[in-house]
């Protein structure tokens, strides 16, 4: 079993914006991408071309129908490994191959020692781990452990890919045990949640819920429906009266 | 495994010790994304000469950085097994996807023979047609310099009915042409926008808008992706939106919230229309001695030019022209119409699904934002006339619209309409609004019309101008007597202003030999023998069709694609094409820009990659068969070819006209010209220096009001956009279409044949309106009670194939989604197997059930399902067993109408094909199975096994320990 460390210095994590995800998946296919050439290199797909396509990904969107009636939508669900702060995940591996960072929280697991039980994947209750079956040992999001603090890229690119790639903005990251960060920030001026937070596990990425929809007032220039407007009757004679005022070009 | 330990991220004790700072690749290429149409900049990373990792490019126009689902799965894309590998001749029969693989040399060889023949015997026997072509300024030139008439690329099924709407009434449209300002917009309405049209740039556009809390409306039959996220969904019946939009611009009206002085500033509605039934001028403007309409003055008393700005000019009153006739300015025709009975709330609700009370608050809202919110930016500028404002005003009210209003019968009116609804909210190319993005505005209509016709198709010359343009009346058309010129009978009496052409009816009419024979059809990167055609067992059927002597009716096919499609093997010659990593590309502001509303922008691709299979750019070609074909503007006095450097050379060398080329930056000797300039022998390593792009910041005051902007319109004489420096007007009455209508109301020397009298009488309306879709007014409703249309799912949107292995783990086979009501009365669930027919035939397919979606309306993924055979994907894939296509079940042709004659199942005006007016029928299915109608698979064009596992990016890893 692997012990968790006492506190960790940053709580690094996501900040994911329901209101704002359109289901592209550009998160899902970024993070494939970097990371089936990074550090759990590589992301195995077994039968990419025959009739049950399957492959390792760090990340997924989920689209389902809530609502009901006039009311029903799709939402778009990213889901990803949420960097718990007290995860059974870690604390149930053999031989500590999944571990917690003390540094900034994020959970990693090391290909080195991980022998592939499968027992991390089990405790996990969102289903956020992902066995690779070519490799033989367990993977998940690092958080681009290897992008974060990469010295060789700009630093503007040191984020998650999926956050780089996110088209509508719809994502943020950074430490969500700074409760000045901006993500702190927006996790507390839009209501931001803890996913299946009953569980107690304290995920430390964080879901915002789509806010209220925009209402607009109505013009003042406000006329009552009329029930049957004649073309050659009172609509159009009023409208060319209001028309016929002096007007230069 | 050196590891350097680092200052931030660095493990405490007991942890692994981890190299956070591996260099992604050992080089960084920009260049530009082909995975959709949008054509977003991209960084690719390269290790060892393989891709490692593709990310947006942070200083490009139209992406900022950031990257799709599709852009960020290019790698399968450029690694796919589907990929083409050498040039091949077919030895089987058509379809059977026999081939053998030849020689470069053999394979040009053989297409100058075919084509050649054809160029000194009859130049429009080849019909020359590409899909989803970004080059469109080169395919256009290469088949103007070959001499048929026959050209045009995939608009004429996709959106022609958006681009000639817009186009004919401001000089712009929606996506390419122009954008919402999304920075300060305030209310912004999205129509029949399903999953795509544009990727990137809306998908950023309303994360802004949700961030600054502005209202987004969702006009859709189906509430997903964009839809799913808009404050507001009017969930509308498919094709009424004409109906919708003519009810809000009845409660505009009816409760005085137009901008009139935007109108008497901007448009024609002062304008005065000739009243004088059974004239031969009837309908069109009064105009003076000069040519130039005109405007009754207030301040004079007196009739003036439409042009002079020193006037006050009615809106409303009928006036006696100076020969005793009345005209009457277009503002009342207007009105009146709006106004009528048939476009009140009340009237529509019950068509269209959606209450009075909604349609009447709406328009409400709209008239709040638009004039009880506008945005006034303290930033002078000088109008057209010379005139200085102080501010800029805006009305920020902004729209956009794509395939769910252009897809349909109706499409090209609505359009129409759904401008007028911009423009009389004050709301064209002002802060907040819709914005132009240059070259556009151009005229409106215009200045640029069709050629071809049969007495300038000449052996061995090339065409007198470009194929596709904006005609203004009868006498644009291209015909000889009644007979067209074209073979998809573009600019004819069937579709007398199809802009770009009618892809969807070239090969029904080739076989057919309908108007004439063809001997050669090239195509390139179009799906037609599966999810770019109507009926595609028809089309099949054509693309086989033998004559009595057993011998093909379209005789020769040439196509270049560079993946295994289902329509490799119907053609005889095959060029493959390179992946988009590995090819040379300009992305021409005198084809489809990509400039944003702030800046004039082109750019290019460059090989990234090297091929490893014998495979070659399709332009590269294009320009060596021009070569060899010995086109003027390909070759030398001596003979010689004119760019022996191929395509690059091409795009620094080519000049349109003097000192215009494909490539806008960086021209003149020393590259510091922009739009005009000579040819710069070092522009392409300056693009290249720049991230593969160009792009020319437009000054704060040139930044609205371009289509009146004296500062805008004088640069865009000066690059080369525009001719004069005129304003475009906007065009709530279109002149063209009545010349068309008087036409068929008997007068002047061209007239629509009796069997077209009444339709082109009927449809040919200045003045927008909405009908019935043609494909429901001829069904029998209690046959075919359901509409059925498309969408494409964000991560395939406008990409070439889902073989992709990564994106086909997301989306591998489609269903038809249905609404739970409609489910409950066939007595269906989730993944039910029912079959789905229309007047055309039927298909076997899955439900799924949701409640977000219109109750008479049911829909699925489109091209997701693929024939055994194609993409390399093996037979069991789920693409071929479970996926199915609509196309199935979409006539190319509508019903016999009156006379026996069947239309295409296109627009009247424009010819664009009208995929959703579908009417489909649903009933339960015994058992399960899989799809119907499923074909026999093709043979795998001797591709090798697709692999059946991937690991892609180990090698990174084994190089990192």
């Amino acid at each position: 079993m692997t012990s968790l460390p006492a506190t960790t210095n940053k709580k690094l994590g996501l900040v994911i914006d329901l209101d704002i995800c359109v289901g592209c998946h550009a998160c899902a296919t970024s993070c494939k991408e970097w990371n089936t050439g990074g550090y759990s290199a590589p992301l195995s797909d077994h039968d990419p071309y025959g009739g049950d396509p399957s492959g390792a990904w760090l990340n997924r969107v989920h689209a389902f129908e809530v609502g009901e009636g006039a009311n029903a939508k799709t939402v778009h669900f990213p889901r990803s490994c949420l960097h718990c702060e007290t995860p059974d995940c870690v604390t149930v591996c053999p031989t500590g191959a999944s571990y917690k960072r003390e540094e900034d929280g994020i959970v990693l697991v090391n290909p080195d020692t991980c022998i592939g039980c499968k027992l991390c994947s089990w405790a996990c209750p969102y289903g956020a781990r992902e066995y690779d079956y070519d490799d033989g040992v367990m993977k998940k999001c690092t958080l681009c452990v290897d992008r974060i603090y990469n010295e060789s890229i700009p630093e503007v690119d040191r984020i998650p890919a999926c956050v780089r790639a996110c088209p509508t903005g719809a994502r943020g990251f950074g430490d969500l045990g700074d409760p000045d960060s901006d993500v702190s920030k927006n996790v507390a001026a839009r209501g931001g949640y803890n996913l299946l937070d009953e569980f107690g596990y304290k995920p430390v990425n964080k879901y915002l819920p789509p806010r209220a929809p925009v209402s607009v007032a109505g013009t003042k220039s406000d006329r009552p429906a009329e029930q049957v407007p004649k073309p050659d009757g009172s609509a159009v004679e009023r409208l060319f009266a209001w028309a016929d005022q002096a007007l230069s070009r | 495994m050196l590891t350097v330990p680092m200052k931030k991220g660095a493990p405490v004790s007991g942890e692994p010790v981890i190299d956070l700072s591996v260099p992604v690749g050992d080089k960084v290429e920009k260049t530009t994304c082909y995975m959709c149409a949008c054509r977003c900049g991209i960084n690719v990373h390269l290790r060892d000469g393989k891709v490692r990792y593709i990310e947006g490019n942070r200083d490009h126009p139209v992406n900022k950085g950031v990257l799709c689902g599709k852009g960020s799965a290019g790698i399968m894309q450029h690694y796919s097994p589907a990929r083409l590998r050498a040039p091949m001749k077919r030895v089987g029969p058509r379809g059977s996807g026999q081939f053998e693989e030849i020689s470069w040399d053999e394979a040009l060889g053989l297409a100058t023979d075919w084509l050649s023949d054809v160029r000194k015997k009859d130049p429009k026997q080849l019909a020359f047609f590409t899909g989803r072509d970004q080059s469109q300024s080169l395919t256009g030139l290469w088949a103007m310099q070959f001499g048929t008439p026959n050209f045009a690329a995939h608009g004429g099924f996709c959106s022609v009915n958006m681009a000639a709407g817009g186009l004919y009434t401001f000089g712009g449209a929606f996506w390419e042409f122009g954008d919402p300002d999304w920075e300060l917009t305030k209310y912004f309405m999205l129509f029949g926008v399903a999953e795509d049209h544009a990727s990137n740039p809306i998908k950023m556009g309303i994360g802004l808008l949700k961030e600054r809390g502005a209202k987004i409306v969702s006009v859709n039959p189906v509430r997903t992706g964009y839809n799913a996220v808009a404050d507001e969904w009017v969930g509308i019946r498919p094709g009424t939106d004409g109906l919708f939009v003519g009810a809000l611009i009845h409660e505009l009206f009816r409760n005085q919230t137009v901008d009139l002085d935007y109108l008497v500033r901007y448009t024609n509605a002062p304008w005065l229309v000739i009243e004088d039934p059974g004239a031969k001028d009837h309908g069109l403007f009064a105009r003076g001695e000069d040519g130039d309409p005109l405007v009754y003055d207030k301040a004079s008393g007196g009739f003036a030019s439409a042009m002079r700005v020193d006037t006050t000019p009615a809106l409303t009153g009928v006036r006696t022209l100076e020969d005793g006739r009345k005209a009457r300015p277009v503002f009342e025709l207007m009105a009146e119409r709006y106004l009528g009975d048939e476009y009140s709330p009340a009237a529509v609700a019950s068509q269209i699904g959606v209450a009075a009370e909604d349609i009447r608050r709406i328009a409400k809202e709209l008239a709040n934002v638009a004039f009880e919110q506008e945005i006034v930016l303290d930033q002078p500028w000088t109008d057209w006339a010379g005139r200085r404002h102080e501010k800029m005003i805006g009305r920020p009210v902004s729209m956009h619209a794509m395939r769910g209003i252009s897809a349909h019968s109706n499409g090209f009116h609505t359009c129409r309409l759904i401008h007028i609804l911009q423009i009389l909210l004050g709301s064209i190319d002002c802060p907040g609004g819709f914005r132009y993005k240059p070259p556009y505005p151009k005229q409106a209509p215009p200045w640029l019309l069709p050629h071809g016709a049969l007495q300038d198709i000449r052996p061995e010359e090339p065409l007198g101008g470009p194929h596709l343009g904006f005609p203004l009346g009868p006498q644009h058309l291209l015909i000889d007597d009644d007979k067209p010129a074209r073979i998809d009978k573009g600019f004819s009496w069937d579709a007398p202003m199809s802009a770009h052409g009618l892809m969807h009816m070239v090969i029904n009419n080739a076989a057919k030999q309908d108007p004439y024979k063809i001997d050669v059809l090239f195509m390139y990167m179009a799906n037609m023998a599966w999810n770019s055609s109507m009926n595609v067992p028809g089309t099949i059927e054509n693309l086989t069709a033998k004559d009595d002597n057993g011998d093909y009716v379209i005789p020769k096919i040439i196509y270049s694609d560079a993946y295994y499609s289902e329509m490799v093997p119907y053609a005889d010659l095959i060029l493959p094409d390179t992946t988009y990593l590995e090819r040379w590309d300009c992305i021409s502001l005198l084809d489809r820009p990509i400039s944003t509303a702030e800046m004039a922008a082109d750019s290019i691709r460059h090989p990234v990659v090297k091929p490893d299979r014998d495979v070659r750019g399709f332009q590269e070609v294009l320009i060596d068969l021009a070569a060899r074909l010995g086109f003027p503007a390909f070759t030398n006095e001596d003979g010689s070819a004119k760019f022996p450097g191929g395509y690059p050379d091409y795009m620094v060398n080519h000049e349109r006209k003097p000192g215009v080329g494909p490539l806008a930056g960086w021209r003149g000797k020393d590259g510091s010209r922009v739009g005009r300039g000579d040819p710069n022998p070092d522009q392409l390593q300056r693009y290249l220096e720049n991230g593969a792009f160009f792009a020319h910041e437009l000054t704060p005051e040139q930044a609205y009001f371009k289509h009146a902007n004296k500062a805008y319109l004088e640069w865009a004489v000066d690059v080369g956009f525009r001719t004069v420096a005129k304003p475009t007007i906007f065009q709530l009455y279109c002149e063209p279409l009545q010349a068309f209508r008087l036409a068929a109301e008997g007068h002047g020397e061209r007239q629509p044949p009796e069997s077209h009298r009444e339709r082109i009488r009927t449809y040919f309306d200045p003045l927008p309106f909405w009908y019935q879709p043609f494909e429901e007014a001829m069904v029998a409703d209690g046959d075919y009670p359901l509409h059925a249309i498309t969408q494409r799912p964000m991560h395939m949107y406008h990409s070439w194939g889902s073989q992709n292995a990564w994106l086909r783990q997301i989306t591998a086979a489609n269903r038809l989604y249905i609404h739970h009501d409609l489910g409950k009365s066939v007595g269906v669930k989730d993944d039910d197997w029912v079959w789905l027919a229309s007047h055309q035939g039927r298909v076997k397919c899955q439900v799924r059930l949701m409640d977000g979606c219109n109750r008479d309306t049911v829909w699925t993924w489109n091209a997701i399902g693929k024939r055994r055979g194609a993409w390399g994907l093996d037979d069991d894939s789920p693409e071929a067993n479970q996926g199915f296509l609509l196309n199935h079940l979409i006539s190319e042709l509508l019903p016999e109408g009156g006379g026996g004659y069947r239309y295409s199942n296109s627009d009247p005006i424009t010819g664009q094909a009208a995929w959703f007016d579908l009417r489909v029928s649903i009933k339960r299915a015994d058992g399960d199975g899989e799809t119907e109608p499923r074909f026999e698979p093709t043979a795998r064009g001797g591709l090798p096994p697709s692999p059946d596992k991937l690991a892609y990016g180990e090698e990174f890893k084994k190089a990192d320990r």
